[in-house]
């Protein structure tokens, strides 16, 4: 029970993007086609679900135990840099098939604040390694559900007759807006 | 150009939200009030300025091959740095922009000042470079800030002047988007004009 709580809240009542903020570079900046989006939601998962075991791993078997919490910044970025090179090496000999499909998307996610704001939100929340697993890939689901309904709108947009001003970048932000409002109807649910 | 063009440049021209649409996160999500989207824009200020000193300080010595993780682990220092001050100093603003000051780690615009302004040009230019892009971010988090709380709230930097509430929306998150749309397309319609 708890898990589907916490699957729950992660994927429709704190959304990623649209409640909390987090990786609205790729929301913005790769979300003009439904088909690109979803590879770029299928990395972000991947890359989120190993995150979080490394992230819990080190967090409670070396920051702790060495009295080094206030580390946590520089040694996660580093780990996750370090990570997303090493997935996309082992991927290019492993899968190539599925490398073909994510390689593009895989050095974006190192700058994408959402694979870092998730292992510190983790370790926040005090989870087990259990619930960080569940709580991150829910996460990343509702992070790539943002980006396909967003997609799915701006290929509609973008054939819409628009002021000037308006065009590209602040339309997206106020659609955002509107599709951010549709998802807090969820809020209630638990 | 100019030591003083340096500095102005990140102001209106070169605005790193509203132009360059680098930092929305940060932007979208900590610009509840006022007061938070000026301290937002001060952290980052600090960070900036001090990872573009750093940098060009040390340009010389970084190989070419690992400069980019060589600046990411600077740009992290100093935000760790700045992590143990605020939390010493002013805990109840920290706790207000909680996971948004240590992802000024992965805000694009330091690691993009480092790699097209500190790494090329000498130290008091960094310097100035950091200052001026963030002075223009921290001005346009003020606005995005104001406006939403004076929408949301009816207030301004704490101060009400209208009774009772504001429209709610504005405070929460989808009007930030909204907001931060509209400023835009009025951002565009003045460069517009000037032009």
């Amino acid at each position: 029970m708890e898990y589907f709580v916490i699957i729950i809240s992660a994927i429709f009542v704190n959304n990623i993007v649209l409640a909390q903020f987090l990786g609205i570079c790729p929301f913005l900046g790769v979300s003009n086609k439904v088909s690109t989006s979803l590879g770029m939601g299928a990395a972000v998962t991947f890359v989120m679900a190993i995150t979080s075991v490394v992230a819990y791993l080190l967090q409670y078997y070396v920051l702790v135990p060495l009295g080094i919490q206030y580390m946590q910044t520089i040694v996660f970025i580093l780990v996750i840099a370090a990570l997303v090179q090493m997935v996309e090496i082992i991927l290019k000999k492993v899968s190539p098939s599925l490398y073909q499909a994510l390689g593009v998307f895989l050095p974006l996610i190192t700058t994408n604040c959402a694979v870092l704001g998730i292992a510190i939100l983790l370790v926040q929340k005090s989870y087990n390694l259990g619930e960080s697993v569940v709580f991150s890939v829910a996460t990343a689901i509702g992070f790539s559900l943002a980006l396909v309904l967003f997609a799915g709108i701006r290929e509609r947009l973008e054939l819409e007759d628009l002021p000037k001003a308006m065009k590209g970048v602040p339309i997206a932000l106020i659609t955002a807006g509107i599709l951010a409002m549709a998802f807090m109807g969820f809020s209630g649910l638990v | 150009m100019n030591k003083w063009q340096t500095f102005t440049k990140g102001l209106i021209k070169e605005n790193p939200t509203f132009v360059l649409l680098l930092g929305m996160c940060p932007t979208l999500g900590t610009t509840t009030s006022a007061i938070n989207g000026m301290g937002m824009g001060v952290a980052t200020l600090f960070v900036l300025t001090m990872s573009n000193i750093v940098i060009s300080l040390i340009k010389n010595y970084i190989p070419g091959k690992v400069r980019i993780p060589a600046f990411i682990v600077v740009i992290a220092s100093m935000v760790t740095v700045l992590q143990l001050c605020m939390q010493a100093y002013v805990p109840a603003l920290y706790e207000t922009l909680g996971v948004f000051i240590p992802l000024i780690v992965v805000n694009c615009i330091i690691l993009g000042r480092a790699e097209a302004f500190a790494s090329k040009n000498g130290v008091f230019s960094s310097a100035l470079d950091g200052l001026g892009i963030g002075c223009g971010f921290t001005l346009s988090l003020t606005v995005l800030g104001t406006v939403r709380e004076m929408l949301g709230n009816g207030s301004i930097f704490g101060y009400k002047f209208i009774a009772g509430d504001g429209i709610l929306l504005f405070v929460l998150a989808p009007g930030a988007f909204i907001a931060l749309g509209y400023l835009l397309v009025i951002f565009n319609k003045l460069t517009a004009k000037m032009k």
